[in-house]
């Protein structure tokens, strides 16, 4: 743990896993989401695992937010088509 | 069972639970330490088999089998959504309404998709030599494909992604796995047995069965995450619910 870069890339994905807790509107969500997966990825560059790194970043910080993004517009999409008819 | 008779014996589980993960850690090694007697071992094994990235030769060598289980995984949790996510009767599709693009945006979408294609490609390609292989690669040219919903628009993204093939392509990639698997019993000892000849070490056709299979893997993820975008792409943007247009 003597590796500065190593408590810095652990509290970069501390302080983004709170803050993706602290946000509640789930669209921002996702985005703070592909924030702690590029984060992740660093760390995990760092801990000298290129390949977890490789997968964190296509998963964590591209797909799962998508697939996030998507679910939410699909929920939210009848309520604001009634709100545009009114 | 009463509820405190269900607390209480989940309570005892758990609590013998947490004591043995807390006996666990005191045993493990320290943090950053120099002895990794399993590195050592995976990385001789590797390199007696001409593949230069251990993890290639962990994943579709000495743990070719593990990589099957986690395949299947995929494989059956993308069926599933396509089970859960099919247009049920009370439901129709609406053509969606073409939408303008912001210049930048379209401008730098088409620029940097045929880049990161590329760049998936190359990650597949190179699996058994640098770090990456099929599941990154997979993904990225995937997820790459959809920056052309970003830069034009679903038509568009629909034109060149006919999730039909893409499903047949998928369900080959993973029977392809499991042939080359069939193949090793065949030809060599076991069952994903590397039969092959090892080639030139750090050759883009070294590692025996391991650019093979990574092959494989590379086409089932990546025919995989587009069938999952696409059906969750066609509820977010298609089908409707009857009455609600």
């Amino acid at each position: 743990m003597d590796d500065p870069l190593i408590v810095v890339a652990l509290l970069l994905v501390a302080g983004s896993a709170t803050a993706a807790v602290a946000v509640r509107d789930p669209a921002r969500q996702a985005l703070v989401l592909a924030v702690l997966g590029t984060v992740l990825a660093v760390l995990f560059t760092v801990l000298q695992a290129p390949d977890v790194a490789l997968s964190q970043l296509a998963v964590g910080s591209a797909l799962t937010p998508l697939l996030i993004m998507l679910s939410v517009r699909k929920v939210r999409r009848p309520k604001r088509r009634e709100e545009t008819e009114r | 069972m009463t509820r405190r008779v269900r607390l209480l014996v989940m309570a005892v589980g758990g609590t013998g639970l947490a004591a043995l993960l807390v006996a666990a850690c005191f045993d493990l090694p320290r943090f950053g330490g120099d002895q990794h007697p399993y590195g050592d071992r995976v990385v001789r094994a590797s390199l007696a088999r001409h593949t230069a990235n251990t993890i290639a030769s962990v994943n579709f060598d000495q743990r070719a089998f593990d990589t099957l289980g986690e395949m299947s995984i995929l494989f059956a949790s993308v069926l599933g959504t396509v089970v859960l996510l099919r247009q049920t009767r009370d439901e129709h599709r609406a053509a969606p309404e073409p939408e303008q693009v912001a210049l930048p945006v379209r401008r730098y979408a088409l620029l940097v998709l045929p880049v990161a294609v590329l760049t998936g490609l190359y990650v597949i390609a190179h699996g058994q030599l640098s770090p990456g292989g099929g599941f990154q690669g997979g993904v990225v040219v995937a997820t790459a494909l959809h920056l052309l919903y970003l830069g034009a628009d679903y038509r568009a993204l629909e034109r060149i992604r006919p999730v039909g093939s893409y499903e047949v392509a998928d369900a080959l990639a993973a029977s392809a796995y499991l042939v080359l698997g069939l193949a090793g019993l065949v030809a060599g000892t076991a069952f994903l047995a590397d039969f092959l000849p090892y080639g030139t070490f750090n050759t883009l056709s070294s590692g025996g069965t391991v650019p093979l299979l990574n092959a494989a893997i590379g086409m089932e993820v990546a025919c995989a995450v587009v069938v999952l975008l696409a059906n969750f792409l066609d509820q977010a943007v298609e089908i409707e619910k009857e009455g609600e247009t």
